[in-house]
């Protein structure tokens, strides 16, 4: 699963564009290889898929983020909805939802750049959370532009190390996709 | 809710196998699942002790193809359940439902690469309809119900239940769920009342319609509901290699089956129709030959239970999600108002339909050296059992040849491993239609290249009076790749001579594993053989039918080229009017 770089040019020809789904699934063992199998054998490429806990023991959320064009996104939802163990899916417009993930990145820094540096973590109201000698390690929470944006301005003085979670996202408002209005 | 008692975890097994109406099941005891079979012993339930768990698996999806209820076989842990893979992955492309058993190392040890390990579940993942792993005994009958329900209802498919060894041996409250519910599966039944006036308007307004029926109609046991539609729609009808018996071959609205080596009308119907009314069916690839090509045209209906086949290969114009039984009494009395309305005349459709029947018949040669035709045995077969009887295809030309030379009437007469294509399903499957239909004749068509690869099954209807018929077609080598190394690599016959008229000597082989052994090798000898196995009722029987080996499956589309490109037989493309082209 490789995450796609955000400001990668994207391809005019196809009207492919990248789609969030959030998945309710039951917590029971082997549901997320049954889905990455299932993207796997039907060729369908993951940018990023994040799993975790619900406010229901019972059940966890997957918010999965794929390229893909409309008709195959239908064929997405309609064979990820054929898995016994999914419960629901629900395609999260970026609009209406808020949606998140998490950068750590590891900066080359000097006695020059190091205030350069830090100011750039202000204005995305980023955080340091770790210092050394030659390097700062920054961590940012963003959508994926903020967080696409951050990292091209830190570029250019040297990136050590990064690390991205998958994108996690809820939808805004009263909940449209809590679990008990999935269950219905 | 339910009744309780205590019991091992085997027992409990046992007594939700009985309560989900299992009578017979088809396994091998090993160490992981034995604690079952201990109960299993002294169940009502038939256990038919196979020689592979191959056979198992087939033999469980006969049974479900001939009777339409779930199949059921039983192995143990690692190799026992790797030998079902292929069985269960063979099920779940025909949708044929199947429940699997299978025993797993104790709890502690899964994880470890115990003895006689393997992760099944996982393994069986992409090839079933789901999968459980159960380790507290609590949970078996749920399970079992669970998986019964899954395997049988909404589109069809099989079922893996693997249980550990040691919640086989715990005590344990029995548990059968009175009822189901399953959070992320509920299959729809009742297609939308809006999509129904839309199809029906759509063939009221159609002028070129064709039914291109499924291996849906069949298990959704719609096939008196589809003889209605047919009739009042008056469309042409094509059957698919999985439909073969869900509409009467005899019926005079039947242009046969549609597909890489379907009739010249079926195939050239879909091509020019206006109007494809899908039910049941998938637009598999061997049946559209290049998808691009394929009924550019037409308008598309398609009926399915599963909603992830709209859309997958073709997109629909219309989709009627639901049970196939259900969408089509509902289109009925919708598509009686619109011909109240307007009636469309498709006369001149159909005289050009049936134009193509009458001048591309299917036929054959019968070889100039004396030596028999394969189509002729097969012909021969069906015409002297006749449609009461089941046939159950191996994979490869003898299967072509009998889904074309045989006169289907009835659904579940017709049985064949049509998605996976899986050479060695003729025995097994045989004999699991045979155990579901005791009183039926059942006749395995088999070649000389799949009979080698399940024959041992032979020995399991031998000791278990299950008298199946096989006919071996008889052309010492693997017949249908050898067609195309005859019609694509210039005959260059690489790996394909199995010099099965020298080894084995097949009725010696049946005769050796309690089987009347019979050859022939004449064409006169045909129906005298074929009288003579059918006299034999209480051993299986195999007749070696020594035949020519370079007959071709005609016609044929080429994979991967365009149905309008069928090839009528070798380098015989039909000679189309000019206004048809």
């Amino acid at each position: 699963m490789t995450q796609s770089h955000p400001d990668a040019p994207s391809s005019s020809v196809s009207f492919s564009k990248t789609r969030t789904l959030s998945v309710l699934v039951e917590n029971s063992p082997g549901v997320l290889a049954r889905v990455s199998s299932l993207f796997s054998r039907r060729g369908y490429n993951i940018d990023s898929l994040a799993v975790g806990p619900t406010e229901n023991p019972n059940f966890s959320r997957m918010t999965i983020v794929i390229n893909v064009e409309d008709h195959a996104l239908e064929q997405v939802i309609a064979q990820l909805d054929k898995l016994i163990n999914v419960i629901s899916i629900t395609e999260l417009d970026p609009v209406v939802s808020v949606q998140r993930e998490l950068l750590l990145v590891k900066v080359s820094t000097d006695e020059k750049t190091r205030s350069q540096v830090l100011e750039t973590v202000q204005l995305f109201r980023a955080k340091v959370v770790d210092v050394a000698q030659d390097a700062v390690t920054i961590e940012a929470t963003g959508n994926t532009e903020k967080i696409s944006a951050l990292l091209r301005v830190l570029e250019p003085y040297g990136i050590l190390e990064l690390i991205q979670s998958g994108l996690v996202a809820m939808s805004r408002g009263l909940k449209p996709g809590s679990i008990s209005e999935d269950k219905k | 809710m339910s009744e309780s008692t205590k019991m091992t975890g085997a027992s409990a097994l046992v007594k939700a196998l009985e309560a989900s109406g299992v009578d017979v099941m088809f396994g091998i005891p090993g160490g992981a699942i034995l604690p079952a079979y201990d109960p299993i012993f002294d169940s009502k339930i038939r256990h038919i002790l196979v020689r592979h768990e191959q056979g198992a698996g087939h033999a469980a999806t006969g049974y479900a193809q001939a009777t339409g209820r779930t199949g059921v076989c039983i192995a143990t842990s690692g190799p026992g359940a790797t030998n079902l893979v292929t069985p269960l992955a063979d099920a779940q492309m025909d949708s044929v439902p199947v429940v699997a058993i299978t025993g797993q190392v104790a709890s502690g040890a899964i994880g470890t690469d115990a003895f006689q390990e393997a992760d099944i579940r996982g393994i069986t993942m992409p090839v079933t309809k789901h999968s459980f792993l159960v380790t507290d005994p609590a949970d078996i009958a749920r399970c079992v119900a669970e998986a019964f329900h899954i395997a049988n209802t909404g589109r069809p498919g099989a079922v893996l239940v693997d249980i550990a060894k040691d919640a086989l041996q715990m005590q344990t409250e029995f548990n059968y769920p009175k009822s189901i519910e399953l959070g992320g599966y509920h299959p729809k039944l009742d297609a939308a009342p809006a999509a129904i006036r839309d199809a029906a308007a759509l063939i009221a307004q159609s002028k070129a319609p064709v039914l291109y029926v499924g291996g849906g109609a069949i298990k959704a046991a719609a096939h008196k509901e589809l003889l209605k539609l047919a009739e009042l729609t008056g469309a042409p009808v094509v059957t698919t290699l999985m439909a073969r018996g869900a509409f009467p071959d005899s019926h005079p609205q039947h242009l046969g089956m549609p597909g890489m080596h379907g009739t010249v009308a079926a195939v050239t119907a879909l091509q020019k129709a206006d109007l494809l009314i899908t039910l049941g069916a998938r637009f598999d690839d061997r049946v559209t030959g290049k998808l691009s090509t394929f009924a550019t045209n037409a308008k598309i209906i398609h009926a399915d239970i599963d909603p992830a086949e709209i859309g997958k290969n073709r997109r629909a114009d219309v989709a009627l999600i639901g049970d196939l039984r259900l969408t089509i009494d509902a289109l009925i009395p919708a598509i009686k108002n619109e011909f109240k309305k307007n009636q469309p005349d498709i006369s001149a459709w159909l005289a050009q339909a049936y134009g193509w029947r009458t001048r591309f018949p299917l036929g054959y040669d019968h070889p100039k050296d004396g030596s028999v035709s394969p189509q002729y045995v097969i012909e021969r077969i069906g015409k002297l059992s006749g449609p009461d009887a089941i046939y159950v295809a191996g994979v490869g030309q003898h299967q072509m040849w009998a889904s074309q030379f045989i006169s289907y009437e009835k659904p579940r007469t017709w049985l064949n491993s049509g998605g996976l294509g899986t050479m060695g399903y003729a025995v097994p499957a045989a004999m699991g239609a045979k155990v579901g239909a005791p009183d039926t004749t059942v006749w395995a068509i088999d070649g000389d290249g799949c009979f080698q690869m399940t024959n041992q099954e032979l020995v399991t209807c031998a000791l278990n009076n299950i008298p199946i018929k096989v006919a071996v077609i008889n052309n010492e080598s693997l017949g249908m790749v050898r067609q195309w190394q005859t019609l694509f690599y210039n005959e260059r016959y690489s790996n394909t001579e199995l010099h099965s008229k020298r080894i084995p000597d097949f009725a010696k082989l049946a005769e050796a594993m309690g089987c009347v052994g019979l050859t022939c090798d004449s064409t006169d000898d045909v129906d005298k053989t074929i009288a003579q196995a059918m006299e034999i009722n209480d051993r299986p029987v195999v007749v070696d039918f020594s035949v020519h080996r370079d007959a071709m499956v005609w016609p044929m589309v080429a994979a991967g080229t365009s149905n309008d490109d069928i090839v009528n037989a070798r380098s015989l493309a039909p000679i189309w009017d000019s206004q048809e082209l």
